[in-house]
């Protein structure tokens, strides 16, 4: 079996390229930012990105001037407000236009399943009467053959990297994942080449030991990438909460560009890694989101021999 | 303000009175898809007093949700630990919202038209909007699936529109059947909960109708906060203030911190999820 195992520079070097369309999944959760800092500093230019949920990482990553193109379906601060540096990217083309392809959630999830099973397109009961489909020639509307009604469609997304985070993975990428479950197995399915981020890499017998939780195989796994707290200032099931004193903090500093680039330039451009990132946040914030503990009762697989 | 009947002689806010009137809508209601902010303290309310069975449904694919904090965001991981299921956003979207098992959604937005339809999208031109919004998210979907929608929102003139910029969730469209002819599942928009009063589209024209002002608001008050020359229901009666049983759950147990319930009015731009 091959060891799939890469540092994050190795992997966004590899794998993610200018002009690249790029997914990182996790709907408001498992959200990468130790793969979205990596292509910041490695200066990836011209990206397509893909979420459904922009966050703050596509804020920063479009500040840093990484992207051209979004395609995505809610773009906000979680809870918190707007996200500015999209805002100043689409009202005032700061530091450069976006252009923006937009769906609904379910629109994206059909885009990823259609791509992930490999459909010509996926009905879903959406966009009837909105004006989402003047404003995007990609959502259509069919008639059933079975003549029982009209459908939306939308056609298959298959970005050229997806990049998910999850809790553990064995060195060939099979992946467990538990929490909100997103869209991650599908974008994971749809994408041409797939990175793995998790907070531990386990032996494969504790992947063998509970497989109803393998959400990711590593067949599709093109690269696996431990990075503890990856998903930081965003959070992993079990693992650390959410901070949210920084996701507050973007909210006051985003609503001036300058303060942008001095925060990218400190904490994204002036660190060596993810690693050194979370040195700099400190053992303090650590402990503030670190959860308690609440343990599911063990299921037993029974051995059958 | 009192008259009886458990009604607070205490002073309480317009979120207060907003959260308490959404609660009261949802008695006898079994599954609710709802967001953060005041809509989920609201269905929390609920729970605790005239919706017992009440099933909390995040977008974020949890059914079934009792956190043991106030969430603060639709993906909090509070809501995952003990919630009843957690599931992907294919079977949320799919199995849940699109099989039809969502009776009652809450959604809001920036602007809304006297038929219910909602814009969070774009002020302005779409392709060079003043302001640019979150974008749907899932509401076009929930607007359209979900089998009743109760509208959230601050009752302001700059929301409440003659002509919305961009219709993103359909509501009644152009009022009467319209629905009906494009085969939508959901019946759309059944009440507009504000912090002034109450309002539902119970006529032939499916048009938004002020069936109950809140204690203290004045007709004069809610029409200035209406871009269109509102229209009056046969009968209205006047929102109840909240009770002191009201009162406690959220002030104590649901918003301790007054986090949401004593929030000030804000500009409609500043949606959450």
């Amino acid at each position: 079996m091959t060891d799939k195992r890469l540092s994050m520079k190795e992997a966004i070097a590899e794998y993610v390229q200018d002009g690249m369309s790029v997914a990182i999944e996790g709907f408001t959760a498992f959200i990468c930012f130790a793969a979205g800092h990596e292509i910041i500093r490695q200066r990836r230019r011209d990206l397509t990105l893909i979420r459904m949920t922009p966050d703050l990482i596509y804020d920063q990553m479009v500040a840093a001037g990484v992207a051209s193109k979004m395609i995505f379906s809610y773009m906000g601060n979680p809870g918190v407000g707007p996200l500015y540096c999209l805002r100043r990217a689409v009202e005032k083309g700061i530091p450069a236009p976006l252009e923006l392809e937009e769906y609904s959630h379910y629109g994206m999830v059909g885009r990823y399943i259609a791509g992930a099973t490999r459909l010509p397109f996926y009905p879903l009961q959406s966009y009837l009467g909105s004006d989402m489909p003047r404003v995007n020639e990609q959502i259509k509307f069919i008639e059933s053959p079975f003549g029982n009604g009209k459908i939306a469609v939308v056609p298959p997304l298959n970005p050229d990297v997806a990049i998910v985070q999850a809790q553990r993975a064995d060195k060939q990428g099979n992946t467990h994942l538990w929490g909100l479950l997103g869209a991650q197995k599908e974008v994971a399915f749809a994408a041409r080449k797939v990175i793995v981020v998790v907070e531990e890499i386990v032996d494969e017998s504790v992947i063998r030991a509970d497989p109803n939780r393998t959400i990711i195989p590593g067949l599709i796994v093109d690269a696996v990438v431990q990075a503890p707290y990856g998903a930081y200032p965003s959070y992993v099931q079990g693992y650390y909460d959410r901070d949210n004193v920084f996701y507050l903090e973007w909210d006051a500093l985003s609503r001036d560009a300058d303060n942008v680039q001095a925060w990218l330039n400190e904490w994204v451009h002036g660190v060596a890694d993810h690693a050194a990132y979370i040195e700099k946040v400190g053992a303090e914030t650590l402990e503030r989101i670190k959860p308690g503990s609440a343990p599911a009762a063990a299921v037993d697989y029974g051995a059958y021999r | 303000m009192s008259e009886g009947n458990g009604q607070s002689e205490r002073a309480y806010t317009p979120s207060e009175m907003m959260i308490v009137s959404s609660a009261r809508a949802l008695a006898g209601v079994r599954t609710v898809f709802v967001g953060v902010g005041q809509p989920n303290i609201a269905c929390n309310l609920a729970r605790y007093t005239v919706a017992p069975d009440l099933e909390l449904i995040y977008e974020s694919g949890v059914y079934g949700a009792q956190p043991l904090r106030l969430p603060l965001s639709i993906g909090d991981p509070t809501l995952v630990t003990g919630a009843t299921s957690v599931v992907s956003m294919a079977d949320l979207f799919g199995l849940y919202l699109q099989r039809g098992l969502v009776e009652v959604a809450l959604v809001g937005g920036a602007q809304i038209d006297r038929y219910g339809n909602l814009n969070s999208s774009v002020i302005g031109s779409y392709r060079h909007p003043k302001t640019r919004l979150p974008g749907s998210g899932g509401a076009c979907e929930i607007a359209i699936n979900a089998q009743r929608l109760f509208i959230i929102m601050q009752l302001k003139k700059r929301a409440f529109v003659e002509q919305i910029d961009f219709l993103t969730s359909p509501g009644h469209m152009g009022g009467g059947d319209s629905r009906q002819v494009l085969g939508m599942p959901g019946r759309g928009p059944a009440l507009v909960i504000t912090d002034m009063a109450l309002f539902d589209f119970a006529n032939s024209e499916r048009e938004m109708q002020l069936i109950s002002p809140y204690p203290g608001v004045s007709l004069e008050q809610i029409q200035a906060e209406i871009g269109w020359r509102v229209r009056l229901a046969e009968t209205f009666v006047q929102t109840a203030a909240p009770s002191e049983e009201e009162l406690e759950l959220i002030r104590v147990h649901l918003d301790p911190n007054g986090m949401y319930a004593k929030k000030p009015r804000e500009a409609p731009g500043q949606i959450k999820a």
